[in-house]
């Protein structure tokens, strides 16, 4: 079996500027701070988030903040929470935290609870169980969970469970493993995991591995190495993991990097992104890959950055 | 297709040249003086976006402000804020939606999978309120025919059958889906939705006793499909009684392990049953009997660990959980 290029993915995300793909800068542009998330998470991750400029990346993320407390994917861009959870994640990386009006983000995410307890991603009203969990996830690094109805967004969660044990998007919707980590993470957050029915849950998230090794998001899919996250972090957090072969998953995504370049794709011999680099590592994190610090499963950050936010005090 | 987008880029002329945005001066992306995760903007997307900027920092609620929305969107469908300000130019102008609608559709072509254009699209179908009802149905239809398993159509179409109705012919619908691709999960997903939720149907309870013979025959059919497998379990929920006592379930089971192939769902099923209190007659037993190999310890005489012990000889990627089963079985009288 091949070995993780940890050095050729650290100049993979560091380099990204240098690259002259303008499809992926395009389509980039309006995420950026998803993909400051990705990337930064890697890197620190990979131990190598001392390599930039804190106060940098941090004035960039605060001059992303709208007036209503939000954040922008990029400067000038309308506030959403997808965005304002990874603000929050990579200023929680760089113990950073203090910089932001705590009140002013929570109230923002307040305001977009719904009265069935389900979450709008932002004014517009689209809502989502991502949406629960970020708002969720979000609050609780900021130890401001009591700021929302906390009762009534377990409930909502729970009414989009389906007769296979996972999550969908809303009620009735198809379970699916991105869905389900958002559910089952918003849920081991609040307190709340009793409410999944975990053998079940678990039996459908092992059957996601398919003969390569990978794992999909969906019946009859094909793997792809973001759903080593999603799909793991989830058997994690329900204590399931040890039912699928760890080694056969570890092998699908060392297969696929690109060992020359570096970067982490969706399938083997498929084009490197930032996206799937960070899932990659996320997800060799998660199964105790050796020389990757080791990343908690709810929070998506670091277990010693989440150790930071909660016991340093 | 590609023909067509050719066409279009050898025709486009930059905002910069054409008279009707003369009076516009565009405001450039401030990325900060050394980006975090810098971008190369392609010259085009750039010119758009900082003409974007201009009309949506001035608020100009204008026809051309629209036009430029629509060719953001089409640079680059991602952008929350394009969106957003597309929203306020056609409520102020008051633009015929019928013609959204269009525009959506148009460009649906090439970004099916944007969060954004299925927001839009909603909000569209909720303005034209019940008028928008088979519209709608027969625009994820379309989505569906090209991937029907289209997690935002299927996401749509469950919203226009529970906001603006249209339950009539959903079943049937389900129905030609399976046909085309049994192992379609999303339309057996579609299918549970509408026995459980459509108010023409009776619910659950009702649509039982039909739904069984049909799960099953698609069971006979695939044996190897999870989707019939947790579908024939779903039509019992909350049911565990009757779910154990439906001779119907154990049948199947018994008739997919007597074919001696593509059995793996059919043990597992009868190991769920066992653990629930079903008592496997002589047949089963043979029927697993004839299952082993010589690879196995001699005859186990408790049924459920015989089976566990196949199941992880037959699945060994999962061989942990099985190896879990086995020692949560029910204890032999």
């Amino acid at each position: 079996m091949g070995e993780l290029a940890a050095e050729k993915h650290v100049r993979y995300i560091l380099s990204i500027e240098k690259k002259k793909d303008s499809f992926e800068s395009v389509v980039m542009e309006h995420l950026r701070m998803n993909g400051a998330y990705w990337g930064l998470t890697a890197l620190d991750l990979l131990g190598k988030l001392d390599t930039l400029d804190v106060d940098e990346v941090v004035s960039w993320i605060m001059s992303c903040q709208h007036e209503s407390g939000g954040f922008g994917g990029n400067v000038g861009h309308d506030p959403h929470i997808l965005y304002t959870l990874s603000a929050v994640q990579v200023l929680a990386l760089f113990n950073k935290l203090d910089v932001i009006d705590v009140d002013k983000v929570t109230n923002y995410i307040v305001s977009l609870q719904n009265e069935d307890g389900s979450f709008s991603g932002d004014i517009w009203g689209e809502v989502d169980t991502r949406f629960s969990y970020i708002a969720i996830c979000c609050l609780s690094i900021l130890h401001r969970l009591d700021r929302i109805n906390v009762e009534k967004a377990v409930k909502y969660i729970i009414s989009c469970k389906n007769m296979d044990g996972g999550f969908g998007c809303t009620p009735g919707g198809e379970s699916h493993a991105g869905q389900i980590f958002c559910c089952v993470g918003a849920l081991a957050l609040t307190g709340s995991l009793d409410l999944v029915d975990k053998d079940l849950l678990g039996w459908w998230l092992c059957e996601r591995q398919v003969k390569s090794g990978g794992l999909n998001g969906r019946p009859e899919k094909l793997p792809d190495v973001c759903y080593s996250w999603w799909v793991l972090s989830s058997l994690i957090m329900i204590d399931r993991v040890h039912w699928i072969s760890k080694e056969k998953l570890i092998k699908f995504i060392l297969d696929c990097q690109d060992t020359e370049n570096g970067g982490i794709s969706d399938r083997p011999d498929d084009a490197v992104d930032v996206f799937h680099t960070y899932f990659g590592v996320a997800g060799l994190s998660l199964l105790e890959y050796p020389g990757l610090k080791p990343i908690d499963p709810a929070y998506a950050l670091p277990v010693d950055v989440v150790n930071r936010i909660f016991f340093s005090k | 297709m590609a023909e067509k987008s050719e066409v279009e880029e050898d025709d486009r002329v930059p905002l910069r040249l054409r008279p009707e945005w003369s009076d516009v001066t565009p405001i450039p992306q401030d990325d900060g003086p050394n980006p975090v995760v810098p971008i190369n903007y392609s010259e085009e997307f750039s010119e758009v976006m900082d003409y974007f900027r201009a009309v949506y920092f001035a608020n100009e609620l204008s026809s051309r402000a629209l036009s430029l929305t629509a060719e953001a969107i089409t640079l680059n469908a991602g952008n929350y804020t394009v969106w957003h300000f597309r929203r306020l130019l056609l409520e102020s102008l008051k633009v015929d939606l019928h013609e959204e609608r269009e525009f959506v559709e148009r460009m649906a072509i090439s970004i099916s999978k944007n969060y954004q254009l299925w927001h839009h699209r909603r909000w569209v179908a909720e303005k034209l309120g019940l008028e928008a009802r088979n519209d709608e149905l027969e625009f994820t239809k379309k989505i569906l025919s090209i991937d029907a398993k289209h997690y935002h159509a299927w996401s749509h179409r469950k919203w226009v059958l529970q906001t603006l109705g249209g339950w009539e012919n959903e079943l049937t619908y389900c129905c030609e889906l399976l046909e085309e691709d049994i192992f379609n999960n999303s339309a057996w997903n579609q299918r549970y939705f509408v026995i459980t939720r459509s108010p023409f149907l009776g619910g659950l309870k009702a649509m039982r006793e039909s739904e069984v013979l049909y799960t099953v025959e698609a069971i006979i059919s695939y044996p190897e499909n999870e989707s019939s497998w947790r579908y024939l379990r779903g039509l019992f929920k909350d049911e565990t009684t009757l779910y154990v006592n439906d001779t119907r379930v154990s049948s199947v089971c018994l008739k997919i392990l007597k074919t001696k192939s593509n059995y793996l769902f059919a043990l597992s099923t009868l190991l769920d049953l066992i653990c629930l209190g079903y008592q496997p007659s002589e047949d089963f037993r043979h029927a697993i009997e004839a299952l082993r190999t010589s690879d196995f310890d001699k005859q186990d005489p408790d049924i459920a660990r015989t089976i566990c012990s196949i199941l992880e000889h037959v699945d060994p990627i999962r061989v942990n959980y099985w190896v879990w089963r086995k020692t949560r079985l029910p204890q032999l009288a």
